[in-house]
């Protein structure tokens, strides 16, 4: 039953129940709906337990900043950590509350309300030190943190990323970001508006204010309609601009109902100009128990009453310090809740806006010092502020305001400054650190009329319009003067309700020598849950200015992070999730090794290649030993093609590799290949291989498979760099070529049986040589190199006639016993050999005197890279290791 | 994500170029300074506060190797190193 449901009103849609459960147990809510308001509606007060203490706790705010109802999905959606008030309400949604086992109701974690003086601020910390962090360890685990990450990724849908570019992003859609994208749209700019809300309208969907003589409502529809007409603008709801980088660079997480597969698109946006008009938070008050539930921000209470119709509580006291919350004792008594007072902090109220109610008591000049009730608020404790005798009165709602936060937290992540106004009694922006403006109630205009001609104001001046028409609109002026926390509070008086951070424990960090204010958050923790302390921050720092007797500008706030709320992974991640994070580079032998049953290996570079290719009944070194043998006394065969290979042409390729390699590469005659070293200046090692000379100007350099990329970009940035007047152009060359390396002793009459046009004879191509020709029909090159030590001949060939070759090869071979070998065997074989490996033998610590091939280093060349640096290092006395055997 | 300008392809993202670090003095003739001299400039990197001119290679795109001044308490990127704010 949704007992607290209004008849009528309310942007909800009562033609669409929807069915959900919140612990268990069913209940009915409205299209839009969220997960808070239904609950609400429905009655439920008690929907959480707290951090540390398991206070009960109930629904204080009614977006993004609320700090305490946090709910766990489960089934198909299953999310952790959502604050109720964000979660739309869906058909078979299944919530629950965190923290409190088994329920919200009877929660035996209850019991450390009982050992809270035991749990300080900082407590943490200090069993880190005393006596022994791994006694507390396994129970603090346990008991802090709040739902568990979910088991399974969701069920049904994907993520996905997107690229956006505007001339002006325009964070929020309420009046004053809809007045800043209406003049930019029709000037024609490419804008873009994002609003975290499921409609636009930011406050207007809360208040009851007219524009142009209508419900506001009216106008923020017209807006929309006209917005979405222009091609040149890209409205996006449901999107929360939630990071602010350099550059003008931000990130969008836009929730899209139209397309049902689509979990979260993220849009990452490049933009000329960024007009935050993200609005303002209401701070809470801090008093005793302040934290019970029926304890409510007013704004939400008003967000509760106008825009979802329903009543968050029969009998209400409003607790202010500033204009605001009279507007939402007009709403609430509208919607027919008792008020029972307003209490006032403020020795005046101002006349106009004391006018605005007139049959409510107002206790000017009193706070409420504490609340009464268990898990229901019952009533509350209001005294003087300058003490005296205390009263009673009932009720089941407080609805608390502490004045405006301007949500700066955008202009903040983009580094814009931040002046304490005294005025406003909150921070607001002051200098632009890239190309931003900030407008409406996130400049600190908290009016309606302000706030539009704001985001009017700044949009015109970007577009060069002059000044646009600003429609008429009413609402009272805004004045504050700011209570920071109430002295004579009664019990615990929290400024971070979500981390359970009470005065007592900012009091301790200050004592305890914490008192820069991020050492305060970090100490107590203040400001670090989920919400970011949305509503609890800037009581922090003004309770710390109290006790410090420093005005607040001094103190500043802690600094904004993105993200502004939490993101989801997947959001981020986008597509880039399994195979597809960093894909495979295959060769188009794969399927083949694959059909002859390969254990594949990545093979540096995500290269798969064959790691070794098992017979039934043979265990992992009887295939090792095989597959060596077959090479040792037969033949084999292993596709090299993950190998890197560069194409090097110009006039100064052989003085640019003798730069580069240790050893001459100038002195080869086209058609000769040499094995060498590439050194770093610092001389280690960077890689090896071998380099051909094709003609005169034309070369092959081949490098390890890793570390073909990194070779790429040393020899660019060289040539670019260093040598920009060296005639040397660079192709990369790797996947034009594919080889198939026979080897073995019996390698020749392999490469006979395939026919070809190549002397094969060690005279005619020996050792270290190479000559093009045809094999099996196919064109192809042959090098006289080896891996393994015996008599090889790679054969390379373009990629589309790998297969061909392959199968040739295999069908040529199979007389001769040949068979297809794994990487496991080949490094077998090498070591066997005493051949490098990069990875292995090389670390990147070692030089090539420590592995016995100072025979690699030239001594005719004057300079290459590494030689100094090498020659330095064997200079003194340091004993150096040295690869024997 | 920086915005680099890149002087054939103009401005382009970040992703798409890989980082070359900050340029360092010439490479010395090996042979023409001392011992110390050598070992100062293959450790000693530019790291300083404010402008440093730094490589940036557009390997994604078109392969240029390019210099940028890029102010490291702003990541503004400047002309010349007296531009940065």
């Amino acid at each position: 039953m949704q007992v607290d449901r209004l008849a009528a009103g309310g942007r909800i849609d009562r033609g669409r129940p929807l069915s959900f459960t919140f612990n268990g147990k069913a209940y009915q809510g409205f299209a839009g709906d969220t997960l808070a308001s239904a609950l609400l509606a429905n009655g439920v007060r008690l929907t959480a337990r707290s951090f540390k203490y398991h206070r009960p706790r109930g629904i204080i705010g009614s977006g993004v900043e609320e700090p305490s109802a946090l709910v766990e999905l489960t089934g198909d959606d299953a999310s952790a950590n959502q604050p109720a008030t964000t979660v739309q309400l869906r058909d078979g949604l299944q919530a629950k509350s965190v923290n409190c086992w088994p329920s919200p109701v009877v929660d035996f974690g209850s019991v450390n309300q009982m050992i809270s003086r035991f749990l300080p601020a900082g407590f943490y910390y200090k069993t880190f030190k005393w006596p022994n962090w791994h006694l507390y360890e396994p129970s603090i685990r346990k008991a802090a943190g709040l739902a568990a990450a979910p088991q399974n990724p969701p069920a049904g849908g994907h993520f996905e990323n997107r690229f956006g570019h505007c001339d002006i992003l325009i964070a929020g859609a309420g009046p004053a970001g809809l007045m800043a994208a209406l003049v930019a749209a029709r000037a024609g700019k490419r804008v873009m508006i994002a609003d975290e809300g499921r409609e636009a309208g930011g406050s207007l969907l809360n208040r009851r204010l007219t524009i142009n003589c209508r419900d506001a409502a009216h106008w923020v529809a017209e807006t929309i309609a006209e917005l979405n007409t222009l091609a040149n603008v890209t409205h996006l709801q449901n999107a929360s601009v939630w990071a602010y980088r350099e550059h003008n660079y931000l990130m969008v997480t836009e929730r899209t109902s139209d397309n049902p597969s689509l979990i979260e698109r993220n849009w990452r946006v490049r933009a000329g100009h960024v007009i935050c008009a993200t609005g303002a938070i209401e701070r809470s008050l801090v008093f005793g128990n302040n934290d019970r539930p029926g304890v409510m921000l007013a704004s939400a209470a008003q967000s509760y009453v106008n825009r979802y119709a329903l009543r968050p509580g029969k009998r209400a006291v409003i607790f202010t310090n500033n204009d605001s919350a009279y507007a939402v004792a007009n709403d609430l008594a509208t919607a027919g809740v008792d008020i029972a007072a307003i209490v006032d902090s403020r020795n005046e109220v101002p006349r106009e806006v004391r006018a605005t109610i007139q049959e409510t008591d107002v206790f000017a000049g009193h706070v409420v010092t504490t609340t009464k009730g268990g898990r229901k608020l019952r009533g509350v404790e209001v005294a003087p502020v300058e003490g005296g005798k205390s009263q009673q009165i009932s009720c089941d709602l407080l609805a608390m305001s502490g004045g405006w936060n301007p949500a700066v937290h955008l202009w903040s992540q983009s580094r814009g400054t931040l002046r304490y106004d005294d005025q406003l009694a909150c921070y607001v922006p002051d200098q632009p650190a890239q190309a931003s403006s900030s407008v409406g109630a996130a400049d600190g205009k908290l009016t309606l009329k302000e706030a539009m001609k704001s985001g009017a104001d700044a949009a015109a001046s970007l577009c060069a319009t002059g000044p646009a028409a600003i429609p008429q609109s009413d609402d009272i002026d805004y004045s504050i003067s700011p209570l920071w926390r109430v002295e004579q509070a009664q019990g615990p008086a929290f400024l971070d309700i979500q981390n359970d951070v009470t005065v007592d424990d900012v009091h301790l960090a200050l004592r305890e020598g914490y008192d820069n204010i991020e050492h305060v958050k970090r100490y107590t923790t203040g400001g670090m849950g989920l919400d970011q302390g949305k509503t609890g921050n800037i009581n922090i720092v003004g309770t710390v200015a109290l006790q410090k007797d420093v005005p607040l500008q001094d103190l500043g706030p802690t600094t904004f992070r993105s993200p502004y709320t939490p993101v989801s992974f997947g959001a981020i991640a986008g597509i880039r999730e399994g195979s597809v994070v960093q894909p495979y580079r295959h060769t188009p032998i794969t399927e083949w090794n694959l059909d002859r049953g390969a254990f594949m290996y990545e093979a540096g570079a995500r290269w798969r290649r064959p790691g070794y290719f098992p017979r039934d009944g043979e265990s992992f070194q009887d295939t090792v030993n095989r597959e060596c043998r077959t090479v040792r006394n037969g033949v084999g065969v292993y596709d090299g093609s993950p190998l890197g290979t560069y194409e090097l042409k110009g006039r100064d390729v052989g003085r640019f590799l003798d730069h580069i390699y240790s050893n001459i590469m100038s002195t080869l005659k086209p058609g000769q290949g040499r094995y060498g070293l590439m050194l770093s200046d610092d001389g280690l090692i960077l890689d090896d291989g071998v380099a051909l000379r094709l003609d005169e100007y034309r070369w092959i350099v081949s490098t390890s498979t890793g570390h073909a990329d990194a070779i790429n970009s040393h020899m660019e940035e060289l040539l670019q760099t260093q040598f920009p007047d060296w005639n040397v152009f660079i192709t990369t060359v790797t996947s034009q070529w594919n080889n198939a390396t026979i080897c073995g002793p019996r390698a020749r009459d392999v490469l006979a049986a395939l026919s070809t046009d190549i002397d094969t004879s060690s005279q005619a191509l020996p050792f270290m040589t190479f000559a093009d020709g045809q094999v099996a029909g196919l064109p192809a090159r042959v090098v006289r190199v080896s891996f393994t030590g015996e008599l090889s001949f790679e054969i390379n060939v373009a990629p589309r006639h790998m297969r061909e070759l392959w199968a040739k090869i295999m069908e040529a071979g199979a007389p001769h016993g040949i068979e297809p070998i794994g990487s496991e065997a080949n490094h077998v074989l090498r070591v066997e050999k005493g051949f490098l490996s990069l990875g292995h033998e090389v670390d990147g610590t070692v030089d090539a005197h420590d592995l016995g091939m100072g025979w690699v280093m030239s001594k005719k060349k004057s300079d290459y890279l590494g030689k100094r640096s090498v020659n330095l290092r064997r200079e003194g006395e340091a004993v150096r290791r040295e690869l024997v055997g | 994500m920086l915005n680099i300008p890149c002087p054939f392809c103009g401005q382009r993202n970040e992703s798409e170029f890989a980082y070359g670090g900050p340029v360092k003095p010439d490479r010395p003739q090996p042979d023409k300074v001392s011992n110390d001299q050598w070992v100062d400039y293959l450790t000693q990197v530019p790291n300083p506060l404010g402008p440093v001119e730094e490589r940036w290679w557009h390997v994604k795109g078109c392969g240029t190797w390019l210099t940028i001044w890029r102010d490291t308490r702003t990541h503004d990127i400047v002309e010349e190193p007296g531009d940065a704010g």
